[in-house]
């Protein structure tokens, strides 16, 4: 069956997938670039940085990503996915102008206002591709009526 | 197009290689887990008819599954490798949008999905977008 609509379940599903991915690399950038330079000479420091609070934070926002990602691809066709979830890209620069005060050019102005439309674009439109159902096989009338009870 | 100042000269077809690396693998990756949750069914429908467990068995005695992972963990690799040579600046909007026109094609021809005029002009739309943002 083909999902015209999506529920209202689904759009969070959606919506979990487009936060979850850039806030965990910003909890990952923000946890890696706290810490003091790693040299190849000693990689267990790496494994340490794993348990610093940013850096654990940010797996558990990527499994939690990875987790929906699965989820939306098992009812809605991947070329729906994709562009459906860009919308982060758009979260994480909003968040970057209104809560790190961040500037922001026209140009990103613009790319936010593109993918925005194109976000729009594909999610008014069906979520998964339409198969033929299998249908059930048609036996001639002959073979049917022979087995009838006589 | 103008490479800006890598780490150590790198040359044009050099950088189009490791940036073609990355969207090849992710493409791949991403084509082969669509494929496995397709085949794996609707996961909401199974949580609830099998519980938590049941669903993740399901994902996990998937083989196509782990050929994606695969596919994406080679994608981080590159990743890696091409932030090692080129500058983040070039690499990540360059893959990133890049990686969703080759999944629209990818999907309509490897998945058979529907990828109407509506799908095309969203990728196009969120492939300029990403560029700009990223960039």
């Amino acid at each position: 069956m083909a999902h015209e609509r999506l529920l209202p379940r689904q759009y969070m599903i959606l919506g979990l997938v487009a936060v979850c991915a850039p806030l965990g690399d910003t909890c990952l950038s923000r946890g890696m670039t706290g810490m003091p330079a790693i040299s190849m000479a000693h990689p267990a420091t790496l494994i340490a940085a794993v348990f610093t609070p940013w850096i654990a934070f940010g797996i558990a926002l990527l499994i939690a990503f990875f987790a929906s990602y699965l989820t939306a691809l098992s009812w809605a066709d991947l070329t729906y996915v994709l562009p459906a979830t860009a919308f982060g890209n758009v979260i994480v620069a909003l968040l970057a102008r209104f809560w790190l005060q961040e500037p922001i050019s026209l140009e990103r102005w613009a790319g936010i206002a593109l993918i925005t439309v194109g976000v729009g674009f594909v999610a008014h439109g069906p979520s998964l591709t339409e198969r033929p159902e299998a249908t059930p096989t048609t036996r001639p009338a002959s073979q049917v009526a022979e087995e009838q009870p006589q | 197009m103008t490479i800006p100042s890598p780490a150590s000269p790198t040359g044009l077809w050099t950088a189009a290689g490791m940036i073609a690396a990355i969207v090849l693998c992710s493409t791949t990756g991403e084509v082969l887990t669509a494929a496995a949750m397709k085949s794996v069914g609707d996961l909401d429908a199974i949580r609830a008819h099998s519980g938590l467990k049941g669903a993740v068995r399901a994902v996990l005695t998937c083989p196509l599954f782990f050929a994606g992972v695969g596919f994406l963990a080679l994608a981080f690799f590159s990743l890696l490798f091409a932030l090692n040579h080129l500058n983040l600046s070039l690499v990540a909007p360059a893959s990133a949008s890049l990686t969703l026109v080759t999944n629209a094609i990818a999907g309509k021809f490897f998945l058979k999905e529907n990828v109407d005029r509506r799908r095309w002009t969203a990728a196009v739309l969120v492939c300029i977008g990403v560029y700009l943002l990223a960039h």
